[in-house]
């Protein structure tokens, strides 16, 4: 019997080819987009583990300087007198490449991916030049330190590793540490930290470490793109679930009167549709993949400009990544044929075998009152939520409550369009398009979302990239930038500046923990530059004067949200003075907090940092021959010398790539909307023939109706824009005041954009008429008969 | 002669034989013909054919001195706007527009809308009371009321009826086929009734017979 039920199941599938493939693309596109975004998520956190298990920071305890500075040898030599079992690392950037020193003797024997013991020639590793491991990828690109190459792929991304003493020469950080790794073997009787250096600290094992922490915000974001994808392709499995079930109710009822149980034919619709979603799932997994490995290296780059993150360009996926991806695709069909399952297990025995108006019955007060509480949810949220899991949800409310309220709204239009024509093909043409509206709703609502999603984050993007060149403009006052090699020529380039540059601005700084935060402590001359340029978000009135004075700090956007200091809070910063914060200023694009300190105090505190770059203020016309001075008397070759325009240029194009992933998901989107309304459309097409028909019958022609049809698209695609607009600019409101906040650490002025949403609406209206061109043009080609065959008498 | 068919052939694709074999018939101005025939005998492609919904193979079919066979697509259109009215089985109303609307629709498409003659039909036809409801909320001889409302609202100077009474009871036939009569009648207009039932057949004035594709 059971075969005999299938076979009648699957007959459905044989003679409704295409709403088979709707369902199939349908869920395989929503895997795809999830699990493409999961892979790249996984291998972003695999990377992240790999580098924290460089120095062991997620299974064992550090010891640092509470302000993040470096440890004197001496300290560590004290330590080890005083019975602590620790382990020295210097860590530091040479070029782009994270060098870690280890010292092999001391570490903990299973530290790294590179076991010390296994292969290693210790006696070469600790010998003058030394050795260092990394990938080979990242010792392609590594510049020439003498010592060996030792290929080893499991090292983490961008990550050299070498003994201590090699990197502290390769990093010229003689007799310093960054770090003490604690060996989870400790003597009893040692003496307590605090006795024997009062200014270290001991941090517990840290899950994924530091930049693990800094990028969750990111991960989330594109998690929920992911999920809106994923939700976007499920409007497309729902409607073809949903439409295949109603067409087969007939059959159900038939099957039923001879005598087949229901809960076997619930059953077996069950494991009909779990084989399918198990095909469709395994292609979107698949494709997933291949989404993944396009998108990956933007999302590096993204990685590496917002956070400094380093991640494999290579995907490595594990066996959970390819099973999830299934269980998402079985999951999503469950939730899309939930409701038809139940609705058909409810259905009565002697009820109407003929399919209802099958997509009326989703119509309702219902969806108006969800969307209604949805919406209220939304708009709770955004006065009274707090943190970015109320900022997602908000998201999710509004975006949903946005979808549900589209159908009422879209009727409440047509009708008064309705109302308000004229004619009787206008009126029959506004009356039909309502008729339709049960069908498309789906589809619709897909587009919707899609739309939003797209003025939503391009309304981020556009107004993020308008506040970054304002920034860029500020903040790159200088004609002139140069880098020197060392201190030498770093005399030398200001000798010949001061002879040919109007002002000399160096760049100093270092790395410290501020309040808690990782940060960069900055100096700033008193100069005019500054004052002229910079644009506080807050200030108090004689800031820059008071800064010069050396009484007080002024600091970035993220320290002043990460550590809530508003002006004047005192700050603990370099030696060990408390300062207030006189003002806030914006840094867009940078990962930490930053602070800014006069130079005078600067160089107070930190007397061996010396200002190898420097910011050139010098008339435009004579830049040129400042450089020729430079090339000349400073031996400055022309990579060390960077006008502003090539660096605003630089900054603009990291920027433009750091949002391509956004991009590629935005566009993704919309096609899977795009898709979504050609196979509705397709769909629809046959079951209109009866509506048709009689219209064609009393006087219209096929081509009439072709592109009334078309037309029909279009119109429904515009009326969907007139929602999405608020509802995406609602959207790009929630990424700029709460998300980014949250996220980044900054908020940003929100422009408003008119020719973009005119150029997306546009772009909306051609794909809803490309989507409707093909099922208009089978219209305009249905042969008479065909029409003919609704009023056939022995139909 | 408002209406002649000489020879008019018709094969559909996949059939060897003729569903109408060299059919000629003319109908007068005024004229009422009822037209039977066994299932598959081509009543309802001749009615078709006559209509403009379909096209011969061979043959000529001309309305009132205009030659159908070579027209378009839109010219096939234009004259069923315009000059006929087609009545058929399934009601096949517009479910999207109430019955005012249904009942006006072609009379407006073919720029003939009159409201004294739309209330005049929708007064003997006893559709007063469901004026602002949809086809679906109607009974089956509500429909066919309807439809037959919208055709004589479009004042068409042929009527063609595809077993317009098919779907209802006897009683029901006979009350909607007279006020068909009537109304063609007070109109001035003709008709062409396809029917299997020989007792609504034997109520109008003229009678073909189509067997196997040949009018007898």
């Amino acid at each position: 019997m059971t075969a005999s039920i299938l076979s009648a199941l699957v007959g459905h599938w044989r003679r409704n080819p295409l709403q088979l493939l709707t369902l199939m693309v349908g869920l395989a596109l929503a895997t795809a987009l999830w699990s493409g975004v999961q892979a790249i998520n996984d291998q972003a956190r695999s990377s992240y583990d790999a580098a924290a298990a460089t120095i062991g920071e997620t299974r064992y305890s550090q010891i640092t300087t509470q302000d993040g500075g470096p440890i004197p040898q001496q300290t560590y030599i004290a330590l080890r007198r005083a019975g602590w079992a620790v382990s020295p690392v210097v860590e530091g950037r040479l070029g782009n490449i994270r060098i870690v020193g280890l010292e092999p003797l001391t570490a903990p024997r299973d530290l790294g991916p590179v076991r010390l013991e296994n292969g290693v020639d210790l006696g070469e590793f600790l010998s003058g030049a030394g050795q260092i491991f990394a990938r080979p990828d990242t010792l392609a690109v590594l510049p020439n330190t003498g010592a060996t190459l030792q290929p080893s792929p499991d090292v983490a991304p961008n990550t050299a590793l070498t003994d201590i003493g090699v990197a502290q020469r390769l990093l010229d950080r003689f007799d310093q540490i960054d770090r003490l790794i604690v060996l989870p073997e400790q003597p009893i009787t040692r003496k307590p930290l605090a006795q024997i250096a009062p200014e270290l600290v001991q941090t517990d094992p840290q899950q994924g470490g530091e930049v693990a922490q800094l990028t969750e915000s990111f991960h989330l974001n594109l998690t929920a793109f992911g999920l809106l994808s994923f939700a976007v392709g499920l409007f497309i499995v729902h409607g073809a679930i949903g439409l295949a079930f109603e067409q087969r109710r007939p059959l159900v009822r038939t099957l039923r009167a001879l005598g087949v149980p229901l809960v076997r034919l619930i059953v077996l619709m069950a494991v009909e549709l779990t084989a399918l979603a198990l095909i469709a799932g395994a292609l979107g997994v698949a494709l997933g993949y291949l989404i993944a490995a396009a998108l990956l290296p933007d999302v590096a780059a993204t990685l590496r400009g917002l956070y400094g993150a380093d991640l494999s360009g290579e995907l490595n996926l594990q066996p959970s990544w390819w099973l999830s991806g299934l269980a998402i695709a079985l999951g999503g069909t469950a939730v899309a044929a939930f409701g038809s399952l139940w609705s058909l297990a409810r259905m009565p025995l002697l009820s109407g075998a003929q399919p209802r108006a099958w997509v009326m019955a989703r119509q309702g007060n219902g969806m108006a009152f969800a969307a209604v509480v949805l919406l209220g949810m939304a708009a709770a949220l955004a006065i009274w939520g707090a943190g970015i899991v109320a900022g997602f949800l908000m998201l999710g409310a509004l975006l949903i409550g946005g979808a549900l309220v589209l159908p009422p709204f879209l009727s409440l239009l047509l009708q008064l369009a309705e109302g308000q024509a004229r004619t009787a093909l206008a009126q029959w043409f506004w009356a039909d398009t309502r008729q339709q509206l049960p069908g498309l709703s789906l589809a619709l609502m897909a587009l919707l979302l899609a739309m939003s999603a797209n003025v939503g984050v391009s309304t981020m993007v556009s107004s993020f990239r308008l506040t970054f060149v304002g920034f860029l403009d500020q903040r790159l006052a200088s004609e002139l930038y140069v880098s020197a090699e060392n201190a030498a020529q770093a005399d030398a380039v200001m000798a010949v500046a001061e002879s040919h540059a109007d002002a000399i601005l160096p760049l100093l700084s270092v790395d410290r923990q501020i309040a808690g935060q990782p940060a960069q402590v900055y100096a700033a001359r008193d100069h005019a530059t500054y004052r002229e340029n910079w644009r506080f978000l807050r200030a108090v009135p004689d800031a820059w004067d008071r800064l010069a004075r050396g009484d007080g700090v002024l600091i970035n956007e993220q320290l002043y949200r990460r550590a809530g200091l508003d002006l004047g809070a005192e700050i603990t910063t370099i030696s060990g003075r408390a300062l207030p914060v006189l003002g806030v200023y914006g840094d867009y694009g940078n990962p930490i907090g930053q602070i800014i300190v006069s130079e005078t105090l600067f160089r107070e505190a930190y007397p061996d940092v010396t200002a190898l770059r420097f910011g050139l203020r010098v008339n435009p016309d004579k830049v040129e021959a400042l450089r020729d001075a430079l090339r000349a008397d400073a031996d400055l070759g022309d990579a060390a010398m960077t006008d502003q325009s090539s660096i605003k240029a630089m900054s603009l194009a990291v920027f433009e790539r750091t949002f391509t992933v956004t991009a590629a998901l935005n566009a993704l989107t919309l096609a899977v909307a795009g898709f979504a309304i050609l196979m509705s459309l397709l769909t629809l097409a046959a079951m209109r023939l009866p509506q048709l028909a009689p219209v064609w019958a009393l006087g219209l022609t096929r081509r009439k109706l072709a592109v009334l049809d078309l037309l029909r698209a279009v119109v429904l695609a515009a009326l969907t824009a007139t929602l999405a607009l608020p509802l995406g600019l609602a959207l790009a409101w929630a990424l700029l005041a709460v998300v980014n906040v949250e996220a980044f650490g900054w908020k940003l002025p929100m422009y408003l954009f008119p020719v973009d949403y005119l150029r997306l609406g546009g772009l909306t209206l051609i794909a809803a008429a490309l989507a409707a061109l093909w099922p208009a043009w089978k219209l305009s080609r249905t042969p008479p008969t065909q029409l003919l065959g609704v009023f056939r008498n022995e139909r | 002669m408002l209406l002649r068919l000489t020879d008019v052939t018709k094969t559909y694709a996949g059939n060897e034989k003729a569903v109408l074999d060299r059919v000629s018939l003319d109908l007068e101005q005024g004229d009422m013909l009822a037209l039977t025939g066994e299932s598959g005998s081509g009543k309802s492609t001749l009615l078709h054919l006559i209509g403009g919904l379909d096209s011969a193979d061979s043959g000529k079919v001309v309305f009132d001195g205009v030659d159908l066979t070579p027209m378009n697509d839109s010219g096939r259109a234009g004259l069923r706007r315009g000059s006929l009215g087609v009545i058929f089985q399934q009601f096949n109303l517009i479910p999207s527009l109430t019955v005012a609307r249904n009942i006006t629709f072609q009379a407006r498409l073919a720029g003939r809308h009159d409201p004294v003659l739309d209330r005049m039909l929708v007064e003997r036809l006893g559709l007063g009371d469901h004026l602002h409801k949809y086809p679906e909320q109607l009974s089956g001889g509500q429909q066919q009321r309807v439809a037959i409302a919208r055709t004589l609202a479009a004042r068409p100077q042929l009527v063609l009826a595809d077993e317009p009474t098919g779907n209802l009871d006897e009683a029901t036939a006979d009350n909607v086929l007279a006020l068909l009569q009537d109304l063609v009648m007070e109109n001035a207009a003709s008709l062409i009734l396809v029917t299997h039932s020989e007792r609504l057949a034997a109520r109008l004035p003229r009678r073909a017979y189509l067997r196997a594709g040949r009018l007898t």
